[in-house]
């Protein structure tokens, strides 16, 4: 999987609209092996953006309905930054069952995984995978997935809106001086017990920097943080 | 109990809650003497706390016993603003929070520590994340390291230190037995 992660990392890079974005969204289904995946964002003003693979017939009533408003997933999540599995939500009022009878009717699945994202100025959105599985394989598929889910949930968001406001609006978060120690290093062909030595810190600190330059390069792993920075020239060997 | 607090749930609990920020004035200003701001109702607040965290507060006898907040490390935080000569430049990505503000009540039993540490961890590890960054009193490793789950520190400066936890399983036995045992004999 994780290859195939990175290989949909370089076609999201190469998606310039909605249309991108939907059909990267609609091979992370593949990917991911679940019945559906959407990414859905609002702005501070309210305006809203999605990409998702649900049925046309399901987005336009959720749209025509206004089911934001009483749609626990949209509701718990947008004042929450840790992911939640969707039988953590209140599902208790009336209103909401009827909501899930009928997303589930729509084959929505009766299982979901929502990762909140908080972006800039106020922006809010949500990637969520959702399914059929049984309460004891969603469990179980949820936490083998969760750091895939979450890294892949910020690098959508990303690009949505490097596509609605222009890649000048979000540049790439610069590396840091340790950062780029750190994978110089490794990109030299220290151990990781070697780099963390000649930078005379702990392997744990030397970790924590890999792991901040994967997310600010937009990689699933190492490797491809690694040769990210190399292409972009930010290290220099 | 351990409750995880965030946006909506503050209203549900405002008793906890405010507890919780009277005793970090009492422990932050008071004990610690460091330089923070208490408001009249003697609560201690900072920028922070405007910033949509989750708290992890563990609740003892129906009080406040012990409590810390997390923010993501994706938007504002306390490490990045005010740390970043320490840190060698800001930590950013979804799998790594932050942690800040740990408290503890004056009267708390002893076996909250290690309650609150297996919440966090607990927190950590439902939430896919790889580690924490945290700022803590730098008398507070000793603590940590008698409990099983002590931080790397990654620098220090004036008695605060700034430290990473791993959100790994293997810690998990160790405080789940010290926040029981010591609840026995609290």
């Amino acid at each position: 999987m994780q290859g195939r992660l990175e290989r949909f990392l370089q076609d999201l890079g190469a998606a310039r609209d909605l249309d991108g974005l939907t059909a990267a969204v609609r091979t992370l289904r593949d990917i991911f092996g679940v019945d559906h995946v959407v990414y859905h964002s609002v702005n501070a003003a309210g305006g809203q953006y999605a990409a998702l693979t649900y049925s046309d017939e399901w987005v336009r009533r959720y749209i025509d309905l206004d089911y934001a408003r009483i749609d626990p997933v949209v509701q718990g999540c947008f004042k929450r930054f840790n992911p939640v599995d969707w039988k953590r939500l209140d599902w208790s009022g009336k209103a909401q069952r009827a909501f899930l009878a009928e997303a589930i009717a729509h084959g929505v699945g009766r299982q979901g995984f929502s990762v909140p994202i908080r972006g800039p100025n106020g922006q809010f959105a949500l990637f969520t995978v959702s399914d059929n599985r049984s309460d004891e394989d969603w469990a179980a598929y949820t936490e083998a997935h969760v750091r895939d889910l979450i890294l892949v949930a910020h690098y959508v968001n990303q690009k949505a809106l490097e596509i609605e406001r222009g890649t000048d609006a979000v540049a790439m978060r610069a590396l840091s001086p340790r950062e780029i120690d750190a994978l110089t290093l490794i990109a030299m062909g220290y151990s990781r017990g070697q780099a963390a030595e000649s930078l005379s810190i702990s392997e744990h600190t030397l970790r924590v920097y890999i792991e901040s330059a994967r997310f600010k390069l937009g990689a699933m792993n190492t490797t491809h943080a690694v040769a990210r920075a190399m292409s972009s020239g930010m290290l220099v060997i | 109990m351990i409750h995880y607090l965030s946006g909506d749930d503050l209203p549900c609990h405002a008793d906890l809650v405010s507890q919780m920020f009277r005793d970090r004035a009492t422990q932050f200003r008071g004990r610690l003497g460091w330089d923070v701001t208490v408001d009249a109702a003697g609560q201690e607040r900072d920028v922070y706390d405007d910033e949509g965290p989750l708290y992890v507060i563990c609740e003892d006898a129906g009080h406040h016993a012990a409590s810390m907040r997390f923010l993501p490390t994706t938007g504002r935080t306390m490490v990045n603003d005010h740390f970043a000569d320490l840190t060698g430049g800001p930590v950013v990505s979804p799998l790594i929070w932050e942690c800040t503000r740990f408290c503890l009540a004056p009267d708390a039993p002893r076996h909250v520590t290690a309650a609150l540490l297996l919440g966090a961890l607990d927190l950590g590890l439902r939430s896919g994340l790889t580690d924490a960054v945290g700022v803590f009193d730098m008398a507070m490793i000793r603590v940590y390291r008698r409990l099983g789950w002590p931080p790397t520190l990654i620098g220090e400066r004036g008695g605060i230190g700034v430290g990473l936890w791993a959100f790994d399983g293997r810690f998990r036995a160790g405080l789940e037995r010290r926040a029981k045992a010591n609840c026995a004999t609290a």
